[in-house]
């Protein structure tokens, strides 16, 4: 009997020693900037992958264990996950990853929201009343997620500060040089009109100075019906955009529809890294975007 | 800091020195290099205090710095993406102190049966609790009213309360009352208060999450709708790579199949083992084993203006099974759902019967049922649904009583297509054709369910 529990202490040795910090994210962006940020000292996964609709995800048993395991969780935040990370958080039963610990950490809440509309009801969709929650397609805003992910590292693994920090001044150094160029090549876009799937991409609107002249969506989370697109038909059909814009989860035929009977381009964007096979990490990803807009801009 | 350190050194050295003056240069000689020794390790520990220093003081200015970023640059011109100006304070999700989530579920049906309703039962399974079929013509459902919150930083709350019409009149219940813990060590939890059982795979569903309009025959019969009781929950997640739960219920017992809370209150416990997992993408999966022991006395069931009572005990076991499939997990557009139950009980004691005789009964029943749900597209689903229970013969002593099984198996089979404009409404028409009951029936139906303001989320 002794000579077993010795065996089962033995066993159970290697879970005491010092792990990797383990941060589950809501979306492959936050894990993507926390492998920039953490490197080797970090064991990170999402739980939604670049092909799924991050507002529509199952409490799925696989995700319940990820969470009573986390050091650190990442989100966007803004509601964007409301409709489970909340059944996540419950069934988990981890403490250091609620809401308002050191261990949670809601990207939206570092960042200037767009669209902050309080005293919204819901006969305008699916709205997020504390703003849009897709604030990584505006780079600008990854740098201020950055600082604060790194504080958190930091505050939750002391012994690696400094390699921690190390790495957000070289983040910071090559992301800022990215934008530049991204800045550069993008100043011919300026002033074009988009036609948005869904409201995703204000932030990236904001950023290049697009202006988002509709949606696909009738209102915000209903799927497009054939009413609203012949409206936008009537109303954008004589080059009225110039880009339709969608994310990869969303359905082609919509905007398919609408470019063949108004000749404006129809483009798939990568709403996040691993959106499109070009997009492999947070700086692929961003060019990706530009290269398929600029492409699309000189048809 | 190290000037005082290195003169209370020198003092100390000097002191202990003088009499090293008169001993030989040899000895002299290891007093230095003891000196030079002691000088180099108090220099390391000198340097390794001011290095955690100085990163303490880094990370102090810095959380200054991250503090003071949210009004000065506010006025920044060269950068126009500035932080929100309640950076790192909790989004403002609407709920706070004095304004908990609250959420009003509405639901209403018109259902159509080829038999009346009011005369249904199952041979050898006289139903007992909320179980029975939904009244026929028009109908307002349960109008479910939820209020959640945190209590503080420990505990969070619930309260559910359905407003049925009973008898045409309105009757306020209370369906969940409870509090449980968010910060117990270990990956525990434990709740306390009224709750549905964690036991099976419905029973701790509300009915605006089911995908039928009505429950299967197995937890009508054997659970007498969902299983309700008022106690204690505790729930361990097992600190594993995979799902694995597990959970351990007491309570009260004076609920079906429990009854008269026996056992001065303590009447009844349960367990539950559940499991789940991704297979690629696009599937992933649940399922669970649990067990209920309910203690009854007196416990009516059967027909309500003349029941039959039980004295003894229920020993279920429940496994359950759920497999949900969507393109690259974007349920989104596309998904399936297949869910599968079986229930077996042994019920070991006395009925009382009608006729006010009192009879021994030790009999073993089954059941279960196999559903599955399509979304073709966004908004649109259809689903089938078949049931099947069966029942040990209790003994002929038993014929022409409700305990007495027919020959043939009761069973049903359902259809259903409905249809969601958002996730907060869904319009659901059910078509069933009932073999369990006295006579066959042809039973149509139609359903609203609306969700306004704060709505949980749902579990898989």
């Amino acid at each position: 009997m002794k000579n077993r529990i010795i065996v089962i202490l033995l066993l159970l040795a290697p879970l005491a020693v010092h792990a990797d910090l383990k941060i589950l994210t809501c979306e492959p962006e936050w894990a993507a900037l926390a492998t920039e940020l953490g490197g080797d000292k970090i064991e990170v996964s999402s739980a939604t992958n670049a092909l799924q609709d991050p507002h529509y995800i199952q409490a799925r048993p696989s995700l319940i264990s990820k969470v009573g395991r986390a050091d650190l969780i990442v989100c966007s935040g803004a509601q964007l996950e409301i409709g489970w990370l909340p059944m996540l958080l419950r069934k988990g039963n981890n403490s250091k990853v609620l809401p308002g610990s050191p261990g949670f950490l809601e990207a939206s809440e570092y960042v200037k929201r767009l669209d902050v509309s309080p005293n919204i009801d819901r006969s305008r969709g699916d709205v997020h009343p504390q703003g849009n929650p897709h604030i990584q397609t505006n780079p600008h805003n990854m740098l201020l997620v950055a600082d604060v992910m790194t504080e958190r590292l930091v505050e939750l693994d002391i012994d690696n500060a400094e390699y921690y920090q190390k790495n957000l001044v070289d983040f910071h150094q090559r992301w800022t040089d990215a934008i530049a160029k991204w800045e550069d090549r993008t100043s011919v876009l300026r002033g074009k009109r988009v036609i948005a799937h869904h409201n995703s991409w204000v932030y990236l609107e904001d950023w290049l100075g697009l202006e988002e002249v509709a949606t696909l969506e009738p209102v915000s989370g209903i799927p497009p019906t054939a009413s609203h697109l012949g409206s936008l038909l009537d109303q954008y059909g004589n080059h009225g955009a110039d880009f339709i814009i969608r994310a990869p989860f969303q359905s082609e035929k919509p905007s398919k529809w609408l470019s063949e009977r108004t000749g404006i381009p129809a483009v798939l964007l990568p709403l996040t890294v691993g959106g499109t096979d070009q997009a492999t990490n947070l700086f692929t990803w961003f060019d990706d975007i530009i290269d398929r807009l600029l492409n699309a801009a000189e048809m | 800091m190290r000037t005082t350190f290195f003169g209370v050194l020198w003092i100390s050295l000097i002191c202990s020195g003088t009499p090293a003056m008169a001993q030989n240069e040899a000895e002299l000689d290891v007093l230095r290099t003891e000196l030079a020794q002691m000088r180099a390790d108090y220099e390391l520990r000198i340097a390794q205090l001011e290095k955690r220093l100085d990163e303490a003081e880094r990370k102090a200015s810095e959380q200054q710095d991250a503090s003071a970023q949210t009004e000065p640059q506010m006025q920044d011109q060269a950068n126009p993406w500035q932080p929100d100006p309640f950076a790192g304070q909790m989004a403002d999700s609407g709920i706070n102190a004095s304004n908990p989530a609250i959420g009003v579920v509405f639901q209403g049906q018109v259902w159509s049966y080829s038999n009346d309703p009011d005369n249904y039962g199952i041979p050898g399974f006289p139903l007992g609790g909320e179980a029975g079929p939904l009244p026929q013509g028009l109908a307002l459902g349960e109008t479910e009213i939820n209020i959640a919150a945190n209590v503080d930083d420990k505990f969070t709350a619930r309260l559910t309360v359905p407003i049925a019409i009973e008898d045409g009149e309105a009757v306020v219940e209370l369906e969940e009352a409870w509090v449980e813990t968010m910060t117990l060590p270990a990956g525990l939890s434990l709740r306390l208060g009224r709750s549905y059982a964690n036991i099976g795979y419905l029973n701790d569903k509300h009915a605006h999450s089911w995908d039928f309009a009505d429950l299967p025959l197995v937890y009508e019969a054997f659970l007498g709708g969902q299983y309700i009781d008022d106690g204690l929950q505790l729930r361990w997640l097992a600190p594993t790579d995979f799902y694995l739960e597990f959970g351990a219920e007491l309570t009260r017992g004076d609920k079906y199949p429990a009854g008269g809370a026996t056992h001065s209150g303590f009447g009844s416990h349960a367990f539950h083992l559940r499991t789940g997992g991704d297979v690629g993408f696009s599937n992933s999966w649940q399922a669970g084993l649990s067990y209920l022991q309910a203690d009854a006395d007196e416990r009516e069931s059967g027909a309500e203006d003349d029941p039959l009572f039980f004295t003894g005990q229920t020993d279920q076991w429940m496994a359950e099974f759920v497999w949900k499939w969507a393109p690259n997990g974007n349920n989104r557009q596309r998904n399936f759902i297949f869910q599968a139950e079986y229930m077996w009980r042994n019920q070991d004691g006395t009925y009382s019967l009608t006729d006010g005789s009192t009879l021994p009964y030790d009999n073993d029943q089954r059941g279960w049922y196999l559903q599955a749900v399509y979304q073709p597209f966004p908004r649109w689903r259809i689903g089938f649904r078949y049931d099947r229970l069966s029942s040990d013969n209790p003994g002929w002593e038993y014929v022409g009583t409700p305990l007495m099984p027919s020959t043939s198996d009761p069973h049903r089979y359902s259809v259903m297509a409905d249809w969601s404009n958002s996730e907060f409404s869904r319009l659901r028409l059910q078509y069933q054709f009932d073999q369990a009951g006295f006579d066959d029936s042809n039973q149509l139906g139609l359903q609203y369910i609306f969700s306004i303001g704060a709505h949980g989320s749902h579990s898989f």
